[in-house]
């Protein structure tokens, strides 16, 4: 990717592709600038990142509800019955599960 | 209450911190199982298998890795064995692959000097509002199982369950730059499958 700073401009297909190497803060300062200035200049590429924050935030409100109570309610008998069973003693010493 | 605490209260059979851990993974937990196997059903017995494992091992759990890396290796195998099992095929077309080289946006979109060909559509005046709506996030969540599996994992646990970067990177046993990649291809194809989606109910 450093080739593409090379010329101190950066081209909208450049730009694309780099978005979330910024917002992870993985573009050394200087090119973090050019980025930006970049997006100052380019409604398109500021669009673009608009859209492709606006993707982020929807991903994390996919969870946003609430478990259902049956889930739960037969999530909490189990549990009580697991623990009254004991330990999983098939599994015991060679546990994938367990590293 | 961290994860640390809630081992320790689990580890004294303390029901309110299982309702805690559930509320906390269910969801998460439920959406990366169901990659691998053919239904929702499955991949909800697949989870709900995890919990038992984990009640079962918890004394024997060890701590070397955190609480939520623990559980997500567990589902990620169960899950998988399951898919083995249940010979999945896979349930719509995967979104390209984890190998894939070169551009992430179709070239086409661009001219040869690089620069947009078209201006990309606007979202409207509310983009956030937008992506709230019902059936914006159940595109999201489709799409989201179309991606490959590094894309979909990396994914599901950086932006879904708003892991840090090395948090994934410790679970999946990736490197910082091809977290990175992964991450960013992912995100480009669910605005990708958004944009397409938004459109399409405009016209």
């Amino acid at each position: 990717m450093l080739g593409v700073f090379r010329r101190r401009k950066l081209m909208c297909q450049q730009l694309v592709e780099l978005i979330t190497d910024y917002l992870e803060d993985a573009l050394p300062r200087r090119e973090a600038r050019v980025f930006e200035a970049h997006l100052a200049m380019c409604e398109h590429c500021s669009e673009y990142v608009v859209q492709f924050k606006a993707t982020i935030a929807a991903t994390g409100r996919l969870d946003a509800d609430t478990i259902e109570p049956h889930v739960m309610d037969d999530l909490l008998s189990a549990f009580r019955g697991w623990f009254d069973e004991g330990p999983d003693l098939r599994s015991a010493g060679v546990d994938p599960d367990l590293r | 209450m961290g994860d640390e605490e809630l081992l320790a209260r689990l580890r004294a059979r303390d029901e309110q911190a299982f309702r805690e851990l559930v509320t906390r993974y269910q969801h998460s937990l439920v959406s990366v199982a169901r990659g691998y196997v053919s239904t929702r059903a499955s991949a909800e017995e697949v989870v709900q298998e995890t919990w038992l494992g984990v009640v079962r091992g918890i004394d024997r759990f060890e701590g070397r890795s955190s609480l939520k890396t623990w559980l997500y290796r567990i589902v990620i195998n169960r899950a998988k064995t399951r898919g083995v099992k249940e010979n999945r095929s896979v349930p719509f077309a995967s979104i390209g692959s984890d190998d894939e080289q070169g551009a992430s946006v179709d070239a086409d979109r661009f001219d040869g000097m690089g620069m947009w060909r078209e201006t990309p559509e606007a979202w409207g005046a509310d983009p956030v509002g937008l992506i709230t709506a019902t059936e914006t996030l159940a595109c999201v969540d489709e799409t989201l199982q179309r991606l490959p599996e590094q894309q979909r994992l990396v994914v599901t646990l950086r932006d879904r369950q708003g892991w840090t970067s090395a948090e994934v990177r410790d679970a999946l046993g990736l490197s910082e730059a091809n977290q990175r990649v992964l991450l960013h291809r992912g995100r480009t194809k669910l605005r990708a499958a958004l944009d397409q989606h938004l459109r399409g109910q405009e016209g």
